[in-house]
């Protein structure tokens, strides 16, 4: 298909616009009439300052500290392992045929059914949160690094092989730069279940956290501020997507 | 010198039963044959079972914080049995079976609509993709308030993802379609509705499928992950409720069956694709 043209674009844009100021005007009167859901939806209007009180608060930033502590033990737990048993799955045939059936349907599995196991082993605390995070980062970036060592082609280790590099550089010139692609997807993907995973195990069960917050509001049916805690997880999980995007675009350009 | 004669042609030997390689050396059994690494699998499993068994009997685990495999087995059976476990796989089939079905009937003809207005494709297309890559599931606190401890709510959930993967792929799909295979159809001069039967859905199918198959697994990931959060509904509650009655045994074979029912949909759903249309 031909790229869109300039007009094409504008429209575009403009129509993104238009549905946008629909869907603010659409909520806002919804919310204050309560003709269709009563109480459970604020307007927008309430929401927009809820979230401007909650980014003035200090507490808001404490809960935001121990989540992305939480995210970042997590993803760095989940992450390492996953690439070092995606890589070995690529490199190995046997081993990646043994365990891709496994992993396939543990991939697929709602990971939070595993918070009640990592509860009894690690208490309700913030360490079942990084567990949680770290088994969901796991998976992709497993998947991810295994298929991205099938997909180097032979002839380039062959080629390395033939140049006589040792170890080091055969991993320097050959496989850092065909891996760098899948690997900075996969985490991508485990960024994102990772932070899915801590979330909704501090939905689920938590005494601090941003999803403590959010249930800390669902409790005292402050559905106001409870709209303004996920709009911003929500903001700031597409943030962190985003980022590791433009890193994946770099990965891309130096390939 | 005598002249060369063909060789006499030697009689084929006799056909083994391709048993698990039967008749082969042992060492090409292990590398080489099609089902050696899924016995490889299946040996490491049994390892890691066996193992965790020995540690839990021991004593070198505490039993309240892990089951014994055998113990999780018998407690799969007791939850068929007793506590409704079919009844919970039965709820949870259901949503996701309406979910779905909710999905496709507005993802599609959304995902065509998209891909007929074109300005509305593209202003939307990043939009459904950003969904598609964004956490949706962290929306069900909001969900929750609007719909309550219902089927609705662990429905809705399960809607939305499906929604979104089957409205993106089927735009795709269609907008993937070769438009040489659009002209020739103009060509022939069929009608709209002709070029939509014969030319754009056989054309764009496979990509639709897998946005169904993608759609149907993510639902069902949502609705049992919703369900376990909201103590609620079918096999997600069960998890919940054998964790609150510190009944292990049971909340370990609650969540193997969870990964036995996520991993045999993800096959059943990829061997009907292929099933469906051969490579």
């Amino acid at each position: 298909m031909a790229a869109p043209g300039v007009s094409a674009r504008r429209d575009a844009a403009l129509i993104r616009v238009l549905t946008l100021a629909v869907l603010v005007a659409l909520w806002e009167a919804l919310g204050q009439t309560r003709l269709v859901f009563g109480e459970a939806l604020p307007p927008a209007s309430a929401v927009a300052a809820a979230v401007a009180r909650e980014i003035a608060s200090l507490s808001f930033y404490r809960h935001l500290a121990v989540t992305l502590g939480e995210v970042a033990g997590g993803f760095l737990l989940g992450a390492l392992p996953g690439v070092a048993f995606g890589l070995a799955m690529g490199a190995r045939r046997v081993l990646g045929a043994a365990a891709d059936p496994y992993v396939a349907a543990l991939a697929t599995t709602p990971k939070i059914v595993f918070l009640p196991i990592v509860m009894l082993a690690v208490g309700i605390g913030p360490g079942s949160k990084v567990a949680l995070g770290a088994i969901s980062a796991f998976f992709p970036v497993a998947i991810a690094a295994a298929s991205g060592m099938r997909a180097i082609p032979p002839v380039f280790v062959r080629v390395g092989r033939a140049f006589n590099l040792r170890g080091g550089q055969m991993v320097r010139m050959i496989y850092l730069p065909a891996l760098a692609l899948p690997i900075v997807t996969g985490l991508r993907l485990g960024l994102g279940v990772c932070i899915v995973g801590v979330l909704l195990g501090e939905l689920k069960l938590a005494s601090v956290g941003l999803g403590f917050l959010a249930r800390d509001y669902y409790d005292q049916y402050d559905f106001a501020s409870l709209y303004a805690v996920v709009a911003i997880v929500f903001a700031l999980a597409s943030l962190a997507n985003g980022a590791m995007s433009r890193l994946a675009r770099r990965a891309e350009a130096h390939r | 010198m005598r002249a060369l004669r063909a060789p006499k042609p030697l009689s084929p030997p006799p056909r083994l039963p391709a048993f698990f390689g039967y008749g082969r050396p042992v060492r090409t059994l292990l590398h080489a044959h099609r089902s050696a690494p899924a016995l490889w699998g299946l040996a490491a499993l049994a390892l890691l079972a066996a193992a965790l068994e020995a540690l839990v009997r021991f004593g070198l685990v505490p039993k309240l914080v892990v089951a014994a495999p055998t113990e999780t087995v018998v407690a799969i059976w007791r939850l068929a049995a007793e506590e409704g476990l079919l009844r919970a796989l039965g709820a949870t089939l259901l949503t996701a079976v309406a979910a779905v079905a909710a999905a496709a009937a507005a993802g599609l003809p959304a995902g065509y609509w998209l891909y007929k207005h074109p300005r509305f494709g593209l202003a939307y297309r990043n939009w459904l993709g950003a969904l598609f890559a964004a956490p949706l599931v962290l929306v069900y606190p909001v969900v929750l308030v609007l719909f309550g401890r219902t089927y609705a709510s662990t429905g809705f959930m399960g809607f939305v993802v499906g929604f979104v993967a089957i409205a993106l792929y089927t735009r795709e799909g269609f907008a993937a379609v070769s438009p040489t295979l659009v002209r020739v159809g103009r060509a022939f001069n069929l009608t709209p509705r002709q070029e939509f039967w014969k030319i754009l859905l056989p054309a764009g199918a496979p990509m639709i499928f897998t946005g169904l198959r993608l759609g149907t697994i993510y639902a069902l990931v949502n609705i049992i992950g919703v369900e376990y959060l909201i103590n609620f509904g079918g096999l997600g509650f069960l998890v919940s409720e054998t964790y609150d009655k510190f009944d292990t045994p049971g909340m370990y074979g609650a969540i193997v069956f969870v990964i036995l029912v996520s991993g045999g949909m993800l096959w059943l759903l990829k061997r009907l694709q292929t099933w469906l249309r051969p490579a």
